[in-house]
């Protein structure tokens, strides 16, 4: 396949970017989209021209650490997969594809397609966590829980803290991401005692951080490549609301 | 000089618990005065430095991903061993103990596997109390699976998604210690250098990958938990930013590194489909609970499966191993894969990949059973190879997955540099030959959660709490030396690209310090890989500058430090006149073409000891005694 690139390049968060097209050919249908580009970048390197920086690490979808605009959607065309796992026989030959950054104002550009996405882990440190020390804790079947139970909070957990709720957000709200932790750590008997200071705190942070405000939507969820549901706002709304209206003991 | 282990005194079962009571403590008060580093966040790390700022140390830790919570631990699918016996069917810390010993083919230290097999138990516990969502029963209790290489059902899982479940309960806690302030936390970071005073690790030089700051950082111990070197080979299961770089800098700085040549072959990965190839996907090895391995039995049939007869087909693993099948141990199952492309019977467009089929798993079991067992496993080899395998069979060709070799450390996980430690999988200590399946994620958490909390402090305790100024003298040489190592990279303006030494280095590794080594390819090994050493630094192009996010002088790094650590991989398997684990020596094998052990010679791990650039590195034995278990040939026949 021979395909042209519409690429964002931007030397650092203090320059101005600009999409440049470059050439990409014989490439194979079964290259996954990051290999596309590595190959686009040994052609470059060859030139003498500086290759096109970007956010990559366990190419198995799961590390989160990939993320690119791709022809205007995150992670591109194919429903819940990461950068990693979107493979070119998804494209035409001949195609333009257009490839940008994250793109939220929480989010600084580091280079090119390389995004600080620091504040995602300054929410998490505001709360997105169970307080117990090491050892000292009871024995694991003390604690039973119902499977139906374990399974939302496990549902709940799998985010991969990527940012693509936010890419794709036309508020750029981070509210999916929250939401997920909040929830997970909310249906779960260990966590239920910090719920009512975690959902604060976290949504404290969050808006500090500059994100945007949820406006339901939906297309966060739409967008997510492991399929975080959209009741976890829900739940996190609740949660909220039982924070804000209850005192220190939640029901 | 003989390599002490420190192992403590007296019986197997009683050594940890005496050795806790003979450490010397530091008081509460004064522990605030020591700093401690830590580099890499994964699961030795990141619960090193939880729990090391929970005792009240202050906590530098690094890592080079932009999050803490992607260290590559995340990808862990499979599970995590304990010896809780839940399920009542005769688990027992003895049992899980006497499984490792033999699952490393007896090439592991008996009273670190032990005390491992001791503190799974509260792993378990102290991960749930975090909130890890493990699998559960409809009683609400956890749920259990049985694994390779075990008989009882001890591995307690998360979906397929295990490593990132455990991963985010230690990350959380380490996000609890960055918001009190007992951690500082500094991500896109890169260790390139260890700093020595008077023979004690005091401190490490670090890259920020971003802005290309060179930085000096003091402290009173440094503790490396940086994870495998596999991409030594170029192609494997590793994310891509896994490196050497962290504890090769250690090892020539005097660190020993033991056992360099024990790498870790997994059977059932995804096929290498092109030259452009990155990395490798592993397939969880649950698929060979239904599977079935075979190829045909003519060379050269390069027929579709569904066009072979049964009987035209070989199912090689049920015809060599009747009793395990295709459940056989991971070497096995790899060495045997192997030999069939050998022989010129490989499936696929490049011959190099055998059939897992599931034909008679959804004929027996109908397809909806397979789907809800292997569904997601089944979509993702879809998603990567484009094939439906729920209609023709997959393709799988081994991997390389984990490393066993690592720097040496004693009983305490202190390397041979006082001050200096190493957790998880950088140190080569719990897994001998050939790690079992879900030992991996325990030993990483065991060090971080259990151990290294311990055994630190009698180290920190016997010594002041004055710092180091990042002025002395020692630290200005190491930052010199870093920055002209930079420069050399910058300067040199060759005219090929780091990537092409690194494929070319790994397909070195692969063809002859891979599955199967000989004598005469391993020293032609070691002659292309010096070769390949003068070209990279004459011709090595890299780009840019020093200040700006430069991945390809990173790279240069890293792949430079690669090449060397090849260099010693190959020297370790030429002298291991031996066949151990996955590790094997063409010479040495039965007259069934198993693996051939040496006990009487090769009893020992070999740390190797670093002498100077493109010296013979010294060979330190540390001789392994098996008090507790008896040396047997491993037979899966």
């Amino acid at each position: 396949m021979n395909l042209t690139l519409r690429v964002w390049r931007q030397k650092n968060a203090n320059s101005p970017g600009q999409l440049v097209t470059y050439n990409a050919n014989n490439i194979s249908p079964d290259m996954s989209f990051l290999e596309m580009i590595d190959v686009v970048n040994e052609d470059l390197t060859i030139k003498g021209e500086d290759p096109i920086a970007f956010d990559h690490d366990c190419r198995e979808g799961i590390c989160g650490m990939c993320s690119m605009y791709i022809n205007g959607r995150a992670h591109g065309p194919e429903k819940g997969t990461t950068t990693c796992q979107l493979h070119m026989r998804k494209f035409n030959d001949g195609e333009t594809i257009t490839i940008e950054p994250w793109r939220a104002n929480a989010f600084t550009i580091n280079k090119d397609l390389s995004t600080d996405r620091s504040a995602l882990d300054r929410i998490q440190q505001a709360g997105g966590y169970i307080s117990v020390n090491t050892g000292g804790v009871p024995d694991a079947n003390e604690i039973p829980i119902p499977k139906n139970i374990a399974d939302k909070a496990f549902d709940a957990a799998t985010c991969i803290q990527c940012g693509a709720c936010v890419a794709a957000c036309k508020n750029a709200s981070a509210m999916l991401f929250v939401s997920a932790k909040v929830s997970q750590l909310a249906l779960l008997p260990q966590g239920k005692v910090e719920r009512k200071t975690r959902v604060e705190n976290m949504l404290a942070q969050h808006d500090a951080e500059g994100f945007g405000a949820c406006s339901n939507i939906g297309s966060c969820a739409a967008e997510c490549p492991v399929g975080i549901s959209l009741e976890n706002i829900a739940i996190l709304n609740r949660e909220y609301l039982g924070a804000k209206l209850t005192s220190e003991n939640v029901g | 000089m003989t390599l002490d282990a420190r192992i403590p005194e007296g019986p197997l079962a009683a050594k940890w618990e005496q050795h806790k009571f003979n450490v010397k403590l530091v008081n509460p008060a004064n522990k605030r005065k020591y700093d401690i580093i830590v580099v890499g966040t994964g699961l030795a790390g990141a619960s090193a430095a939880a729990t090391l700022a929970e005792l009240g140390y202050n906590v530098k830790a690094f890592c080079y991903q932009d999050s803490a919570r992607r260290a590559h631990s995340i990808a862990a699918q499979g599970g995590i061993n304990a010896a809780k016996n839940y399920q009542n069917d005769g688990d027992s810390v003895y049992r899980l103990f006497y499984d490792t010993i033999k699952g490393g083919d007896y090439r592991a230290r008996e009273a670190n596997v032990y005390r491992l097999a001791q503190v799974s138990v509260n792993i378990i516990d102290q991960c749930v109390a975090q909130g890890v969502p493990f699998a559960r029963e409809y009683g609400g209790l956890l749920a259990n699976r049985s694994f390779g290489g075990a008989q009882v059902s001890r591995t307690f899982y998360a979906r397929g998604q295990t490593g990132q479940q455990l991963l985010l309960g230690a990350y959380s806690a380490l996000n609890r210690q960055i918001a009190y302030g007992k951690v500082k936390m500094y991500p896109r970071t890169e260790m390139l250098d260890l700093v020595m005073v008077d023979g004690k690790a005091r401190g490490i030089i670090t890259r920020h990958l971003i802005t290309g700051k060179i930085e000096r950082h003091s402290a009173h111990a440094v503790i490396l938990a940086t994870g495998g070197y596999g991409n030594v080979f170029y192609l494997s299961t590793n994310a891509m930013g896994s490196n050497t770089t962290a504890i090769w800098r250690a090892h020539k700085k005097g660190a020993y590194f033991a056992n360099p040549c024990f790498t870790q072959i997994h059977p059932t990965c995804i096929p290498v489909s092109g030259e452009y190839q990155s990395k490798l996907t592993l397939m969880s090895e649950s698929l060979r609970n239904d599977g079935r391995v075979w190829v045909p039995k003519a060379v050269g049939d390069k027929r579709a499966p569904q066009d072979i007869s049964e009987e035209e087909r070989d199912y090689f693993l049920e015809r060599k191993y009747p009793s395990f099948g295709n459940l056989v141990p991971r070497d096995v199952a790899s060495r045997n894969a192997k030999q069939a492309c050998d022989e010129g019977r490989g499936v696929g467009s490049t011959g190099l990949a055998v059939y897992l089929d599931f034909a008679d798993a959804i004929q027996r079991d109908g397809l909806d059973k397979v789907s809800q067992k292997y569904g997601n496993l089944f979509d993702m080899y879809a998603k990567i190879t484009g094939e439906n395998p729920y209609e023709s069979p997959m393709r799988i060709y081994p991997a390389v997955h984990y490393t066993m070799g690592g720097l040496w450390v004693d009983y305490n996980l202190m390397t041979s540099i006082p001050g200096l430690y190493a957790t998880g999988e950088c140190n080569f200590s719990d897994h001998g030959a050939n790690r079992l399946g879900a030992s991996a994620l325990m030993q990483g958490l065991a060090d971080g959660y259990f151990v290294i909390p311990y055994t630190i402090g009698d180290y920190l305790a016997q010594m002041k709490t004055e710092k180091v100024p990042t002025d002395h003298p020692a630290f200005n040489q190491a930052e010199q030396e870093v920055v002209s190592r930079v420069n050399r990279f910058l300067n040199t303006k060759g005219t090929k690209t780091v990537d092409q030494y690194h494929k070319e280095l790994g397909l070195l590794m692969w063809d002859y310090c891979g599955m199967a080594r000989n004598a005469e390819g391993l020293r032609f090994a070691k002659q292309k890989i010096s070769e390949l050493k003068a070209d990279f630094w004459q011709n090595v192009r890299v780009l840019g500058a020093n200040e700006e996010l430069n991945m390809t002088l990173e790279k240069a790094g890293r792949v430079a430090d690669f090449i060397e650590l090849g260099e010693l991989m190959v020297d370790d398997a030429l002298h291991r006149n031996e066949s151990c684990g996955g590790h094997f020596r063409e010479e040495y094998q039965t007259p069934e073409n198993e693996a051939l052990r040496d006990d009487e010679n090769f009893a020992y791990v070999a740390a190797w000891e670093y002498t100077g650039d493109n010296q013979p590195e010294n060979l330190h034995k540390e001789a392994l005694n098996f008090e507790n278990v008896k040396l047997t040939q491993r037979s899966y026949k």
